[in-house]
């Protein structure tokens, strides 16, 4: 069941209910002189009602962290934010782009993994082709991909019903 | 100070190599005891999966967190979301017993568990805090006379509730670093702002992602510098491949290279632009080059 806002950052140790909406958030935020997040406006639909998990504005946020230094009421902005995306998530609202960068962790275990090129840079720089990590190693993907199978990420990313869902956004 | 595992994340050994190996030179320039951290993974990127599954994030950060309490070693990151997601990570789990238990029995699926032993370093306030811009410049061959902009990025010192980095809004310790190899640092418009390319923007919103980025080359080209400086693969990406896309998408054209720091300081130590992989960046400016080569 999908928790109101407000109980679910106060689960979280967090609360936006102390905000006075002076604006110092969308005033030093980046992304909203380009994208329509407002900062502000966000925080206060969050704590009207569920409405919030379904805007898109959660997404355009680059975790600068800028407002949440400079919240005159030391509101964890941004922890926040994150809080609200990963319930919008479950309920399966997720960005197609983001699914896809995810099942890349759980079949590579990398989010950007090596390609052809990358191979040949370096080897041009005479390094090893493949880097020390997961990429070398199968025993420790294995370890990577029991573990997104166990937390249920798998399950999450690569739910049927969540692709409705993502339609219906 | 306690010896490092070199955390690679995914950008730097997948998409800017050269910076890989111009660390592991730095780092036995300086005589850092470092080892590689065999068998990492993805931090995981803070930004799509901190934002879908917060525990699933901290699980495969504890994964590699704990591959480096194994050797006994801190985590040496090079990247600011590598830094920011398993530093943030270790922070939570030191600090909540409750989800440190709840990864813990994940962990044990795979016969691992965290303890909490290791620190969590990024190579920028690593070099300030262990060695300080004098040590840095007594272990340079050829002071670089450049001028520089600056980018700090984001998640190096920000949240700073879990850092301890000093002020957020005109920190210094990087520009020290940089000066330190005979640069010179040269104030912008906008300095501190972010690049646009984190909490998952770029990857799903890519012009307005890039709106930012043009924003930032902007004000660096009005500053009149030769190069820009970062201490993150994912800013380096935006700043570099981004001005490319910049110039398809929005016909500006900057032409600016773009280095990681420790590619700076490995060629401020005497190696060749081409040792560390400048010249396999997507902005290819031969008489920068040229002026690197000394």
């Amino acid at each position: 069941m999908t928790k109101e806002p407000v109980k679910l950052l106060e689960d979280e140790g967090l609360t936006f209910l102390t905000c006075m909406q002076c604006g110092t958030c969308t005033g030093s935020c980046p992304s909203g002189r380009y994208t329509s997040l407002n900062t502000r406006r966000l925080v206060l639909s969050a704590r009207r009602n569920k409405d919030v998990y379904h805007d898109e504005d959660l997404w355009m946020c680059t975790t600068c962290y800028q407002c949440q230094e400079r919240c005159p009421r030391g509101i964890k902005i941004v922890d926040g934010i994150l809080t609200l995306r990963t319930e919008s998530v479950h309920m399966g609202l997720m960005l197609p782009d983001h699914r896809k960068v995810a099942g890349l962790v759980i079949d590579k275990g990398h989010a950007v993994p090596i390609n052809d090129a990358n191979r040949e840079r370096r080897k041009e720089l005479g390094m090893d082709e493949l880097p020390e990590t997961v990429h070398k190693y199968p025993d420790a993907l294995e370890q990577v991909k029991k573990l997104v199978e166990v937390t249920g990420f798998v399950q999450l990313v690569r739910n049927e019903g969540s692709e409705v869902a993502e339609e219906g956004q | 100070m306690k010896p490092v595992s070199l955390f690679l994340g995914c950008i730097i050994p997948n998409r800017y190599p050269g910076i890989e190996k111009a660390t592991k030179l730095v780092l036995d320039g300086l005589g850092i005891d470092w080892a590689d951290l065999a068998g990492a993974s993805c931090c995981p990127a803070p930004g799509v999966f901190r934002s879908f599954d917060k525990v699933t994030w901290l699980t495969l950060a504890a994964r590699n967190i704990v591959l480096s309490e194994q050797m006994d070693r801190d985590v040496l990151t090079i990247c600011n979301g590598c830094f920011g997601s398993l530093a943030d990570a270790n922070h939570e789990l030191k600090n909540d017993p409750g989800l440190a238990r709840q990864v813990n029995k994940h962990l044990g699926e795979v016969d691992m568990k965290y303890k909490g032993s290791a620190e969590v370093r990024h190579i920028i306030e690593f070099l300030s805090k262990e060695f300080g811009p004098d040590k840095v410049k007594d272990a340079i061959k050829r002071p670089l006379e450049l001028k520089v902009a600056l980018h700090y990025g984001c998640h190096l010192i920000k949240p700073s509730k879990d850092r301890d980095m000093g002020t957020v809004e005109n920190p210094v310790f990087f520009d020290e670093l940089v000066e330190a190899l005979g640069a010179k640092s040269i104030d912008y418009e906008d300095k501190m702002a972010c690049c646009g390319a984190g909490g998952g923007v770029r990857s799903a919103l890519l012009d307005k992602s890039l709106e930012m980025a043009d924003a930032k080359l902007l004000h660096i080209a009005e500053a009149g510098v030769d190069c820009i400086v970062n201490a993150c693969p994912f800013c380096h990406l935006q700043l570099d491949f981004g001005q490319v896309e910049i110039k398809d998408k929005f016909g500006h054209e900057y032409n600016i290279p773009v280095l990681h720091y420790s590619q700076l300081l490995a060629i401020a130590m005497g190696y060749s632009p081409e040792d560390v992989g400048v010249d396999l960046n997507f902005i290819k400016n031969e008489e920068f080059i040229d002026r690197l080569r000394g």
